[in-house]
């Protein structure tokens, strides 16, 4: 007997075949839609194990997220030559490259959020929210100045092989993992440490390794949608992974209620969407972005998506 | 020895450089630590407020008659007033409603109203960058090697008075006694008697006077004022402020000089690229040894 959640993997693994079988008969800008719905997903669920969860507030999403594509980036242009030999090789050989060049790039940015997670997870709250922020415009700093990378231009001319079935493979995939380790016994620690560190201290849990733990884990979903990103656009500057964009990852979290998975996916659906959806009153579409957004943190505070918390919420207790 | 004088000479003029680019940082962070210091957020809207001063400044200097220290003075004033409103404006309609919700709610709704003065900005004023007028008249002076531009010097005069005058607000005046009370228990505050929406609201109109006062005394520096200029300079000041212990004023104002001398020094070196950068590193290196910041208390969790 399987459990659920692996079964549901498998599903979602299943049709992700079935959807990039038929991509052929689909419109190619709905398909680019899809891809960016599903790297804005990826990203949204695994901040959402580190904010959400784990009550630790990262601005620094970005940053993990360039040291992947750029990772993963350089893999598949400087190694892929040299494996699959000058005709570019079948289509599994680049899928396998293409998975290794993902894997190098979730891995480097687990490393780098490991580096930065151990000091400055000693911090709290805002503190931490702009070392964080501090760091990733660190690494973007640092990116530009790294010549064989391709400096402040950037890198051009990534294969393209960043297709439908990784996207959404790889969704299924961070969506299951980050289920999964919240659930299991040994994750309600994240729980327990973003409800009260000083009673999960108490009790002998280590909070400083579970928030290590969901900073890494975090950052490795980070990098792998920085590869799919890469892939996808062929071509990636330092400047894409400023501290806006970990801001609009940061805002797809809480709109879609912080630590809610399925809010947060439909809040990032939705949040891809929008600019896509104004894309006829293209002058005002920011100007609408940022409106909705003030709006919808006065009117639902808890987030667009968590219905469950307005169902169950109590009068706080006043305290002194 | 020669060679010595004018090692001399160089470090002179990047100090000065730098002291005057720290001096804005410093008046950008004071509107960030009072505001953290009555409301605990990060007002993320204040650099943009930082922003609109420099934009308040181009757009009046062209009514009043620039050119001269008065014109210029009272273009200072007309941005610092019209700051101080924007500033009270944002406070009533947006961070009001808002002051019972969590943190990050208010920290993200602020980011909204960051994005929605940006973006405004660039339809109302244009997205191309402007050319600041020179609404002071200016001058270098040479003292041998080092020059030493008016605009310097009036930058550092202005942000020091300036800040003598916020000390003076805070420490001896009626309602600088209500901010600290409010600061220190919002709850006590009002029950004795403290109308906090009026000090909360004074407390925004003096921080975004003083960002004000910061983007024309910057848009006098860097000549040259876009929607988006008020970003960097703003992230950095916010930095100033949590170096030197966020919540705390003098704090705020050292912090603010170090990292644009710090800045400035690494601007000139070889390393120059990585100047955006450097402002980060030094503060998590800071934030390592000092958790609470240069001049703040550190406070051990209490349940």
């Amino acid at each position: 007997m399987i459990p659920k959640p692996h079964l549901a993997l498998l599903a979602a693994l299943l049709a992700a075949f079935g959807v990039s079988y038929f991509s052929d008969h689909i419109d190619p800008y709905y398909l680019d839609v899809l891809t960016g719905i599903g790297i804005n997903v990826i990203l949204a669920v695994s901040l959402n194990l580190v904010n959400g969860y784990t009550g630790q507030f990262s601005l620094g999403h970005a940053g993990f997220m360039s040291v992947g594509a750029y990772l993963a980036a350089a893999v598949s242009l400087f190694l892929g030559p040299k494996l699959l030999g000058e005709d570019g090789g079948t289509a599994v050989q680049q899928g396998f490259l293409f998975f290794g060049a993902l894997i190098v790039g979730g891995l480097s940015a687990a490393f780098a959020g490991l580096l930065v997670g151990v000091p400055s997870l000693r911090l709290k709250g805002d503190y931490l929210a702009l070392v964080t922020l501090g760091f990733g415009e660190i690494i973007r700093v640092t990116f530009q100045n790294i010549e064989v990378l391709g400096g402040a231009l950037g890198m051009n001319g990534i294969p393209p092989y960043t297709t439908i079935f990784w996207v959404l493979a790889f969704v299924a995939i961070t969506v299951f993992v980050v289920t999964c380790l919240v659930n299991s016994t040994y994750g309600r620690g994240f729980l327990a440490t973003r409800d009260d560190e000083v009673a999960s201290e108490a009790v002998g849990l280590n909070t400083t390794r579970y928030k290590i733990v969901a900073f890494v884990v975090g950052a490795f979903f980070a990098g792998i949608a920085g590869g799919l990103y890469g892939h996808f656009k062929m071509t990636i500057t330092p400047t894409g992974f400023d501290f806006t964009k970990s801001i609009e990852i940061v805002v797809m979290v809480i709109l879609g209620g912080m630590g809610n998975t399925v809010g947060v996916i439909l809040a990032a659906v939705l949040l891809t969407l929008l600019p896509e959806v104004l894309r006829p009153v293209a002058q005002y579409r920011m100007v609408i972005y940022s409106f909705l957004l003030i709006v919808l943190m006065l009117a639902r505070p808890q987030g667009l998506f968590n219905f469950r918390w307005s169902l169950a919420r109590k009068p706080k207790p006043s305290l002194p | 020895m020669v060679n010595f004088f004018s090692l001399v000479t160089e470090f002179l003029q990047q100090l000065l450089n730098g002291l005057s680019l720290g001096a804005i940082y410093a008046l950008i962070a004071l509107g960030y630590t009072m505001v953290y210091g009555v409301l605990r957020f990060i007002n993320f809207a204040h650099s943009d407020v930082f922003m609109v001063g420099a934009f308040i400044g181009y757009y009046f200097g062209k009514i009043v008659p620039v050119g001269t220290l008065w014109g210029g003075l009272l273009v200072l004033a007309g941005a610092m007033l019209g700051c101080a409103l924007l500033g009270m404006l944002i406070e009533r309609l947006v961070y009001r409603s808002l002051r019972p919700a969590p943190t990050l709610n208010v920290l993200i709704t602020a980011i909204g109203v960051s994005l929605l003065l940006e973006y405004s900005g660039q339809l109302v004023f244009g997205a191309a960058p402007r050319t600041f007028p020179a609404i002071f008249p200016s001058a270098n002076f040479h003292l041998g090697e080092l020059t030493i531009s008016s605009n310097q010097l009036f930058v550092i005069g202005v942000s020091i008075i300036l800040m003598v005058f916020l000390q003076f607000v805070v420490f001896r005046t009626k309602i600088g006694t209500a901010m600290r009370a409010v600061s220190l228990n919002p709850k006590a505050a009002q029950l004795v008697g403290v109308n906090i929406d009026i000090v909360i609201s004074f407390t925004f109109a003096l921080g975004s006077a003083l960002a004000g006062a910061g983007g024309i005394l910057y848009a006098l520096n860097y000549p040259s004022i876009d929607p988006l200029m008020g970003v960097m300079p703003g992230l950095k000041a916010f930095v100033a402020a949590i170096l030197g212990g966020i919540g705390n004023i003098p704090g705020a104002a050292l912090g603010g000089l170090l990292l644009g001398t710090v800045e400035t020094f690494v601007g000139g070196s070889q390393w120059s690229t990585y100047k955006d950068a450097i402002a980060f590193a030094v503060l998590i290196v800071i934030l390592l040894f000092r958790p609470a910041g240069l001049l703040g208390k550190f406070t051990v969790e209490k349940v």
